[in-house]
């Protein structure tokens, strides 16, 4: 008869090697920012010479030539007005469809619902051609407005779908009461549903926030004119000009990662959630 | 009354509708009619070709079914390799130890971060000809000083480098979701297995993994729909240059479409690829499917 001590040694091994394997993927995830961030402190020198994470001396300096001398400031303020923007665009634009899709009643609305659920499952990854072909003709190339709409239209179906599940199982009754009330079609939206809606409203809007900051492909096809791009868009040409200055490099990928690293923490429980959800419906 | 009511509701989705319409399903029709065409995507005059453009995909085009392998390959990593780890990390973050949410927190720094700051941060670190190459380094000075190479710009490890990266980049999604499907099973049924006394290999095998097995399609297809898009990991890891041994379909199509001017033929290139796409999760589907 084996005794509870083989059990007990038996469950801290287990647990040993579970915390090994746990901590070492850890560690690699966290160590190439902070190879990152220690590299933009450095001069080129150092980081040639020294390969240890902590600096002998800080260069911060290497940030306001990156801001100054990289244009990254510039780039910086287009990368959150398209966020704030399409982000904005999205929630009203998304909630308004959602709430019709779950609550109001008109013909078409199972097609349509239907239409942007098949968006979602459907790739084309072909279709930035005919875009870009699109945006030229409606003289949206290389213009903010036009790279606005573009990402809204990405985010909508998601959105979408999530709002519409919430609305789904919301109850009526409040809804009702405001009715009665005399409240509008667009007041009980604007004060019933989006306020009850906030917790999905979080996950819709870090999700989205997260995609536009990130988003690469359709910033590059789109602008010509380095003074709209995306910080994303703009790292390409300022890794061209800076070839051989790394720190510099780094300062200009710690200044594009650092923002939504820090959205990031502030907002991980609702990440997590919406994969959790996204996973859990999808 | 009822009319004014019914435009009413409408006013609702009419913004939704047609953002999707302009931008969504006006580029999808567009695609199928322009891959019928030869255009440079200037000129006022197109010239229909009919079905010649998919003719020289199938037949000629051997750069292009080499994008489509490379992108195949990536993905075959990513879905045993990542998936693996993925699923392993999970099973372990759903046992009651500490530290759980740390985890989770930093396993999921990686897919916040853009495709762009991984790719050059990465560059930096694996790249010889850059310099400061501390995987390098790190061999060397753990005394295998024989395993130096140049990894990304070697023709034989560059397209797996790039795909390790990606796996790095991708695990914490299959991570969370593995661990969401995880804490969906019901404790009892543990418990169970363990009163008729199967041992923890057993109750994992009978119960976690057939519970499991829908969560598993949903990250394959996820996964596969992700990778075989990859794009610009690879601009921004081997530089920018559309090198072949790492050429992916999108670079393909974009540098179909900027590189020599070809639209309809990029066109046709997107329908294919996408065909490929729609084919393997189907597929994948129907598996998943029989496996229930």
């Amino acid at each position: 008869m084996k005794n509870s001590f083989y059990y007990k040694s038996k469950k801290f091994v287990v647990n040993t090697l579970i915390h090994i394997l746990l901590i070492s993927v850890a560690v690699t995830c966290l160590y190439p920012l902070l190879w990152m961030i220690v590299s933009s402190l450095k001069t080129q020198d150092m980081i040639f010479k020294d390969i240890s994470l902590i600096p002998h001396q800080f260069h911060f300096e290497n940030y306001t030539q990156a801001w100054k001398e990289g244009g990254f400031g510039g780039n910086f303020f287009n990368s959150i007005v398209y966020t704030v923007s399409v982000v904005f665009g999205i929630v009203i634009i998304s909630s308004m469809a959602a709430y019709a899709f779950s609550r109001l009643r008109f013909v078409g609305s199972k097609f349509l619902f239907i239409m942007f659920m098949a968006a979602m499952m459907i790739p084309i990854p072909g279709s930035f051609v005919a875009l870009y072909v699109l945006l030229n003709k409606l003289h949206l190339r290389n213009t903010p407005i036009g790279y606005i709409l573009c990402m809204i239209n990405v985010g909508l179906s998601t959105s979408i779908f999530l709002l519409k599940t919430f609305f789904d199982k919301m109850p009526k009754e409040l809804e009702d009461a405001a009715r009665i009330d005399g409240c509008s079609k667009i007041g009980i939206w604007w004060h019933v549903a989006l306020p009850l809606a906030k917790p999905v409203l979080a996950v819709v809007i870090v999700f989205n926030a997260l995609a536009v900051w990130n988003e690469y492909i359709l910033a590059l096809i789109i602008f010509d004119n380095r003074k709209f791009m995306p910080l994303q868009v703009a790292l390409q040409s300022f890794q061209g000009e800076f070839v051989t200055n790394y720190p510099l490099l780094m300062a200009g990928l710690t200044i594009t990662a650092l923002p939504i690293i820090l959205v990031y923490l502030f907002m991980q429980k609702y990440i997590i959630k919406g994969v959790t959800q996204g996973a859990v419906v999808g | 009354m009822k009319i004014k009511n019914t435009l009413e509701n409408y006013i609702f989705i009419l913004p939704a509708v047609t953002i999707f319409a302009i931008f969504y399903v006006i580029p999808f029709i567009w695609v199928f009619q322009l891959g019928l065409f030869e255009w440079d995507g200037i000129s006022f005059t197109k010239t229909f070709v009919g079905l010649q453009n998919f003719k020289e995909i199938f037949l000629q085009d051997k750069n292009w079914w080499q994008s489509i392998w490379n992108a195949g390959y990536i993905t075959l990593i990513a879905l045993t390799f990542q998936n693996i780890l993925a699923f392993m990390l999970a099973w372990a973050c759903d046992r009651e130890i500490r530290m759980k949410n740390f985890y989770r927190v930093i396993f999921f720094i990686p897919p916040v971060l853009s495709e762009v700051v991984v790719g050059m941060a990465w560059r930096f670190i694996i790249n010889d000809i850059d310099g400061a190459n501390v995987v390098n380094r790190i061999l060397t000075q753990m005394g295998f000083p024989h395993l130096v190479h140049n990894w990304l710009s070697d023709p034989n490890t560059a397209l797996t480098t790039v795909a390790l990266v990606h796996c790095w980049k991708g695990f914490g999604w299959g991570f969370l979701i593995f661990l969401a499907g995880l804490q969906t099973i019901p404790r009892e049924l543990y418990e169970a297995a363990r009163v008729d006394g199967a041992s923890a290999w057993q109750s994992f095998k009978k119960v976690t993994i057939p519970l499991m097995i829908p969560v598993m399609v949903l990250v394959a297809i996820l996964t596969v729909l992700g990778t075989m898009q990859v794009f610009v990991l690879i601009v921004s890891l081997v530089g920018g240059e559309f090198a072949g041994h790492t050429s992916v379909p999108v670079l393909r199509i974009l540098a179909s479409m900027r590189g020599s001017s070809r639209f309809g033929y990029a066109c046709a290139q997107g329908i294919t690829f996408g065909m490929v796409l729609i084919m393997i999760s189907f597929i994948q589907y129907r598996f998943s499917k029989k496996g229930q």
